[in-house]
């Protein structure tokens, strides 16, 4: 029972362990599947009638296959002899369209005509697939090189088989479109009808494969449409949500609204007589609100007669350990934060208070910005059968392997007796990274012994989030007579669940790191904390997403202050081209940087004059590996009434994958960040969340939307990832080009907070 | 016509339970004993396992639930199965003709490659094939209008607006060469 009087914070740590694993810019050592381990091998089995298995596997972990059965397990790769090429894609697709840039990267390299290409989604195995998540932006990153080689072993392959047929040196062999050619004897056969003799060659090693020159792409870098597109404008069941099995219940569990509270009492003879009612009962939770919180636990035979009982549903909660925390009341202690020293400095260099004694010009600011939630279209659900010890889970999820672990442990059974069934997912945005409600679904599971579905309403998913944390950046800066920053401090005042660590994502992973930190001589970040209960979590560039608003805003500042346009003002500061520390893919290239910068500023008209109350504004961020600068065109009415025309997006992420999809992101990512920057906020009063559904959480409709142009630098570093980085800069973009058009500086999030309207 | 009976939850509180004749996609369907009040959202997913239509909100805010109802695009979700007994219902699994040939919206939809996550795309392509079916040459701000109801949380509107003009093209031309 220890565990369950626990903190109901005290288990974040396992939410900061997965933000080591996603967030690349922390200094951690990287997972086995980023770097192909010297030791890697190609594995290879023939299938019986089903043509050619190429599984590419890490070594001593080569035998999942042969030993399951299920010989699909590890594979990428499979090809019917009727010449459809089966690739699968490893992991999660929650519309960062990860199902078809993936494969996208294997086709290219086995040279497979794109229409004969047909993805799966992959089983979870992280034994063999590698990490399985959707987070950090990292997918592409860190498997670029993994995915690239098993497609060209599997070309190598087909072509050493086609070369046996042949009796020709495989040397003289090409490939194009699924097909082996031998040009000099104008021989040309399928990979289809190649399949059963490849699967009997021995697996080349590393160093024979040869990948290909990326002028010879044909797939890679051009306009690929998402391969469920079809499925998803026929309605076709895709989504987690849509999972059925045979004699499946419907559930529904009801939490307290104060994270932390525990069922005294519940009305539960009442609920079980209710029309199609079926099981009523308390769960007491496991003490890790990341797992299972304490709750009642409706069962009934359709989605709507759990969601009716469930308006009957009268619990008596059991306050004394939850949640009381109230925004109105964190913001007033804030300000008295404020007025005080920091209570920690995480970085200084050179000496800032000898520099703000002897600046030119100093400026002090305070901006502030407010907790959000993730409000994924499709509520959170899951699907789960648990019998005979063993339980199947089917989860819209973004980190299957972590739910894998975590369903074990509510169920007290091995790992081995779990099945992750990843289904495509209603949105993610890092609300998905905690696995709540598969673990919520498989102790209703083995409660009532039957297949279930449990489906959250909109209402629970707003109440039982872990929020994009609120805080504060308390900022003093100083300019030189020569426009340069003479010295920059910002105290951050944030909160945290136990008084000592911050909440997640409340602080720079690495404070030196912070943009300018590297480029100017004097400058300090510190940190107050504020006791906080509300759960808070990882959401669409953690962090980034709130210090870019309020560094690039400041900076904008201090360019002002200085008499000198912000572009000007941004490329003197990123200075002559050179890489920072770390010096490597995940340390800002200043040279990147000024190009995004330029091109941002040609491609949206910088110089051009616009007319009275309109106005462009900048913004810069570097974060998951991509540079992104974006213009904002933006008109501000005498009522405060605000119009986003458009935004110029310009991005270097290294060589594009899926134009379109990529496109797409960066769109997509402009879109969310205006949308919360707009009007959206969760508030909190006696520990519960104040919003509860779109009438008061409500997000961007079409008519907000302006057209996002997106430009991509295609310069010659690794590829990375493209779901988050474009969003951190249109904030502090669309709140600069305001006061460009207003001279009013927006120093508080969400702009409805200082009286603007759109 | 159907069956009306007392509620074991409370005798006061009648729950008419009764049998609804829908038609849907062209074609009938008998829905016996569920309450007048079951949104038909809930009738199309649990009891006909029609599962394209989404569930977002459940106060017909966000649109991901949207069908057709004697051609008039509605939230399913905030709609009672009484209404609907015996009009014509039109889901996204009935868009594409019987031979499956694709609306011009759906086809737009595909190569445009408008979706993300696509849960919201299904209520999209709803609301914007009634606006194409009273208003064949939308203007943006028709479009925005006719698709003020529908939230993409991805942020995908760029790609739907191009998309719908892309359809009505599409149509316009067909018109032309028939």
């Amino acid at each position: 029972m220890n565990k369950l009087s626990a903190s109901p914070v005290s288990s974040f740590d396992s939410l900061e362990l997965l933000f080591d694993q996603i967030d690349p810019s922390g200094d951690i050592s990287l997972p086995t599947d980023i770097k192909m381990d010297r030791r890697s091998f190609l594995k290879v089995s023939g299938v019986l009638g089903a043509g050619f298995i190429l599984a590419f596997s890490l070594a001593g972990k080569s035998n999942a296959s042969a030993s399951t059965g299920r010989l699909e397990l590890n594979t990428y790769i499979r090809i019917s002899p009727e010449g459809s090429i089966f690739i699968f894609s490893k992991n999660p697709e929650v519309g960062q369209g990860i199902k078809t840039s993936m494969p996208m990267i294997i086709a290219e390299e086995l040279d497979a005509e794109w229409n004969d290409v047909i993805v799966e989604q992959s089983p979870i195995n992280e034994k063999l697939f590698g990490r399985q998540n959707a987070g950090g932006s990292r997918s592409i990153a860190s498997n670029w090189d993994t995915l690239r080689k098993a497609g060209a072993a599997a070309r190598h392959m087909l072509i050493e088989a086609a070369a046996n047929e042949w009796r020709v040196p495989a040397v003289e062999c090409t490939t194009a479109k699924s097909h082996v050619l031998h040009v000099r004897t104008n021989q040309k056969i399928s990979y289809g009808n190649l399949a059963n003799q490849a699967a009997t060659l021995v697996v080349p090693s590393e160093s024979m494969l040869k990948l290909k020159d990326s002028r010879d792409y044909k797939i890679l870098g051009k306009r690929i449409t998402g391969v469920d597109n079809y499925a998803l404008v026929t309605g076709q069941p895709l989504f987690g949500i849509d999972k059925v099995l045979p004699g499946m219940l419907y559930a529904v569990y009801e939490k307290c609204p104060a994270v932390g509270g525990t069922v005294a009492s519940a009305n539960l003879d009442e609920i079980r007589k209710l029309s199609g009612v079926k099981h009523v009962f308390i769960l007491e939770g496991n003490g890790n609100v990341m797992e299972l919180k304490p709750g009642v636990a409706i069962v009934a035979t359709s989605t709507w007669a759990a969601l009716q009982a469930k308006r009957q549903l009268k619990v008596v909660w059991d306050e004394r350990r939850a949640s009381k925390d109230s925004w109105i009341s964190l913001v007033k202690q804030a300000l008295v934060k404020n007025k005080r020293p920091a209570e920690k400095i995480l970085h200084e260099k050179g000496n800032v208070d000898a520099a703000m004694q002897g600046a030119a010009k100093s400026l002090d600011a305070l901006y502030s910005f407010h907790f959000a939630a993730h409000a994924t279209l499709e509520p959170q659900n899951c699907t789960a059968w648990y019998q005979k010890g063993a339980v199947e889970v089917w989860t819209p999820t973004q980190s299957p392997g972590r739910g894998l672990t975590s369903v074990a442990n509510i169920l007290g059974i091995r790992e081995d007796k779990v099945t992750i069934h990843q289904e495509r997912a209603g949105g993610g945005f890092g609300r998905r990274l905690v696995n709540d409600p598969a673990c919520e679904a498989v102790a209703i599971s083995k409660h009532i012994n039957a297949p279930v579905k449990l489906q959250w309403t909109r209402e629970d998913d707003m109440a039982h989030d872990f929020y994009r944390t609120g805080g504060f950046h308390s900022f003093k800066g100083g300019v030189e007579p020569d426009g340069k920053i003479s010295f920059l401090e910002d105290h951050l005042i944030t909160f945290s669940h136990n008084g000592e660590k911050p909440v997640i994502a409340g602080v720079p992973r690495q404070p030196s790191r912070v943009f300018p930190a590297q480029l100017i001589k004097n400058f300090r970040l510190s940190q107050s904390l504020l006791p906080l209960k509300t759960t808070c979590g990882l959401m669409r560039a953690p962090e980034s997403n709130t210090t870019a608003w309020a560094v690039q805003s400041f900076l904008h500042e201090l360019a002002t202050a200085a008499g000198t346009d912000h572009l000007e003002f941004l490329l003197e500061l990123v200075g002559k081209p050179e890489w920072l520390s770390p010096k490597n893919q995940y340390g800002l290239h200043t040279g990147r940087a000024a190009k995004v910068l330029r091109l941002a500023a040609e491609k949206a008209g910088w110089a051009k004059q616009r007319p009275a109350g309109r106005g462009l504004g900048l913004a810069f961020h570097f974060s998951h590996a991509g540079y992104f600068a974006e213009v904002a065109d933006v008109s501000v009415s005498a009522s405060k009434r605000v119009t986003v025309h458009s935004v110029t997006v310009a991005a270097d992420i290294g060589p594009v994958i899926n134009l379109s999809g990529a496109e797409n992101q960066c769109q997509g990512s402009v879109i969310d960040g205006l949308s919360t920057m707009l009007g959206l906020e969760i508030t909190m009063e006696d520990g519960r969340i104040q919003q509860s559904n779109f009438d008061t959480y409500p997000l961007l409709r079409m008519s907000q939307a302006p057209s996002v142009d997106v430009h991509f630098i295609q310069s010659d570093n690794p590829p990375t990832g493209a779901g988050e980085p474009a969003l951190p800069p249109l904030a502090p973009a669309v709140c600069n080009a305001i006061y460009a058009a207003s001279g009013y500086r927006v120093r508080t999030l969400p702009i409805t907070k200082e009286g603007f309207s759109t | 016509m159907g069956i009306i009976k007392a509620n074991k939850r409370d005798i006061f509180e009648r729950v008419i339970m009764t049998n609804h004749h829908l038609n849907i996609n062209g074609k009938p369907h008998v829905v016996e004993d569920v309450e007048d009040s079951t949104p038909l959202l809930w009738i199309l997913r649990d009891t006909l396992g029609l599962l394209g239509t989404k569930y977002g909100c459940g106060i017909g805010s966000c649109g991901a639930c949207t069908v057709h109802i004697d051609g008039i695009p509605i939230r399913s979700c905030a709609l009672p199965v009484s209404a609907v007994d015996g009009k014509e219902i039109r889901t996204i699994e009935g868009l594409a003709s019987r031979d499956g040939a694709l609306h011009a919206l759906q086809q737009a939809w595909v190569v445009s490659d408008v979706a993300q996550c696509g849960y919201c795309q299904a209520g999209q392509l709803m609301s914007a094939a009634a606006l194409l079916d009273g208003n064949p040459n939308p203007s943006d701000s028709d479009i925005d209008e006719a698709m003020q109801g529908n939230y993409c949380r991805c942020g995908t509107y760029n790609r739907i607006k191009s998309a719908i003009h892309l359809a009505a093209d599409s149509l316009s031309g067909q018109v032309g060469k028939s």
